[in-house]
């Protein structure tokens, strides 16, 4: 690596670590990512000629710690109106940070860095905008373009997620174990809303959003380590490396959505299905379930089966069944179904579905769900219906592709024999 | 005399390279790899997973298992095994045996991503 990819790497590592730090010392975000970007200054004129620090981090503390004092010292010059009681405060502070530095600080200090990002009263764009900018030190550019928005709006975007995060107020005191895990789940959250947030993208726009389950994955690593005791949290970190392993099988040259069952299997990568299988082989010891995990063994299953016809479909249907009483929503009953259609049949997986209808009336996927059992029972006069719909509600051009496919399927199969035909598709 | 090389970086800055970034490292370090191999020098070689997926068995006391690395710095690394499991239960299970036969000390227990089997083992 060169010297300037080296120290961009170095500096990006160190980020949640530093900002974190330098948030609890001057309890100002702003003045905050002012000394951190002090110091990323410094550190490019003096690492290539002195070397790199033992810790980066810890230099990078301090380094703009000073800096940030001396921009006090100097702008109460400028007023001719020294206050030392401020300079005095921070003469303390300074002895209680050099203890710190190696300290277990850093933990609660990154906690708090995610933490703040996901304020309650901030909408969940707007957290995630939030953390990109201050955990992951992306620049207003970089996520404009991930969420395709313009510069300017960004701008603002981020500016009114600071006001208001400043006007909450920010929890500096060291969390208690209730009030640390009740963090940790929000900041999980928030991490799994930034990887949908990429994962979810069209294929059009697929390659500009895959940093941002890139950045998911690096954060949900991060609270790993500082938290290596909570299944759940691994369950997070397996779920997002077993759902990225395929991204490269997930849309076609031109940018349509490939269903799992149609996936090149041999461009899922490797290297990331045998970190996550390890790590939700890790969770599972500690025999205290979860959604995260339960999504990870799911998508686990998926990711060992070589060919769609190895699918361990019961099991699958065990979990989402487990699933369904962690977290009761229609989406995983319809995910469940799928799952029972391959074990017991599209009959017994379509009268799971029926009681959704109400809930589910303008959900694309159930419409598309539903149209594929009652094809497969060669009801095809309702599902053409359920097939019509779901291209009415389909969200994109890539899932309402993906249904006319099944409706010219259909089409055709419905000529021979009228449309009245009982063939059974499976 | 055979020699074991302990590989030791800050996995957050390793974690942090791009796809192309690990490829070129990856690499390059291949090519000597492929020397060490020619002339038989190259035994067993592992890249393992990031301490996140580290099970830790304490052993001096009643066998203790504990998630994450080894971290104290009281006790130096004295050698390792490779062994092939099932899965983690199966691995802490290996672990468990060795340590009832020698107490003392830990045994830390990490998934290998690559494994390189090498052309000189003896």
């Amino acid at each position: 690596m060169t010297d300037t990819a080296w120290i961009d790497a170095t500096l990006t590592s160190a980020r949640p670590q530093a900002v974190g730090a330098l948030l609890r010392y001057f309890r100002n975000l702003d003045t905050a990512e002012e000394a951190f970007q002090n110091a990323c200054l410094r550190a490019l004129k003096s690492w290539p000629q002195n070397g790199p620090p033992r810790d980066a981090a810890a230099w990078l503390i301090m380094v703009g710690r000073n800096a940030a004092i001396d921009e006090v010292r100097r702008s109460h010059k400028q007023e001719a109106l020294p206050d030392d009681a401020v300079i005095s405060d921070l003469d303390d502070a300074e002895e209680e940070l050099a203890d710190r530095l190696d300290g277990s600080h850093y933990r609660d200090d990154i906690l708090r860095l995610l933490f703040i990002c996901c304020h309650p009263d901030l909408p969940a764009t707007q957290q995630i905008a939030l953390a990109l900018r201050i955990v992951s030190g992306l620049s207003v550019k970089q996520i404009a373009r991930a969420f395709l928005v313009s510069e300017p709006a960004m701008e603002q975007r981020i500016t009114r997620a600071k006001a208001k995060v400043a006007v909450a107020g920010v929890p500096f005191e060291t969390p208690g174990a209730i009030e640390r895990s009740e963090r940790l789940a929000g900041v999980a959250a928030m991490i799994y809303l930034i990887f949908n947030e990429g994962y979810s993208a069209s294929g059009e726009t697929s390659e500009i959003r895959k940093p941002l389950c890139e950045e998911a994955i690096r954060l949900a690593r991060l609270l790993l380590r500082l938290f290596q005791s909570e299944p759940e949290i691994m369950g997070l970190t397996a779920l997002l490396l077993l759902q990225h392993a395929r991204a490269a099988a997930r849309f076609d040259a031109s940018g349509e959505l490939i269903l799992l069952d149609d996936q090149d299997r041999t461009l899922w990568n490797q290297k990331l299905i045998t970190e996550g299988v390890a790590l939700i082989d890790k969770a599972m010891r500690h025999r205290r379930s979860g959604p995260y995990q339960v999504q990870a063994a799911i998508a686990a299953l998926h990711s060992r089966a070589a060919k769609p016809e190895d699918t361990d479909w019961a099991q699958i249907d065990l979990l989402y069944g487990a699933l369904e009483v962690m977290q009761p929503s229609p989406v995983v009953t319809l995910n469940r179904a799928v799952a029972a259609s391959k074990v017991r049949g599209p009959e017994a997986a379509l009268q799971m579905i029926e009681p959704l209808a109400d809930r589910l009336s303008n959900y694309f996927h159930y419409f598309g769900v539903r149209g594929a059992f009652l094809m497969q029972l060669g009801r095809n006069e309702e599902a053409r219906v359920a097939f019509d719909r779901a291209i009415a509600l389909a969200n994109t051009s890539a899932e309402a592709a993906h249904i006319r496919m099944h409706l010219d399927r259909l089409i055709r199969d419905s000529q021979p024999s009228g449309a009245a035909s009982t063939k059974n598709k499976k | 005399m055979l020699y074991a090389i302990l590989c030791y970086h800050d996995e957050d800055f390793v974690g942090s390279w791009s796809k192309e970034q690990d490829a070129a490292v990856m690499s390059k370090i291949a090519v000597v790899q492929d020397r060490l191999k020619k002339e038989g020098r190259l035994g067993p070689a592992a890249r393992l997973l990031p301490t996140t997926a580290a099970t830790t068995l304490r052993k001096d006391g009643p066998p203790l298992v504990l998630d994450g690395p080894y971290a104290e710095t009281k006790e130096q690394l004295l050698g390792f095994y490779i062994v092939d499991c099932e899965n983690l239960d199966a691995a802490v299970d290996v672990a468990r045996d060795l340590g009832a036969a020698n107490p003392g000390g830990a045994y830390e227990i990490r998934p290998v991503g690559l494994f390189e089997p090498g052309a000189s083992a003896k």
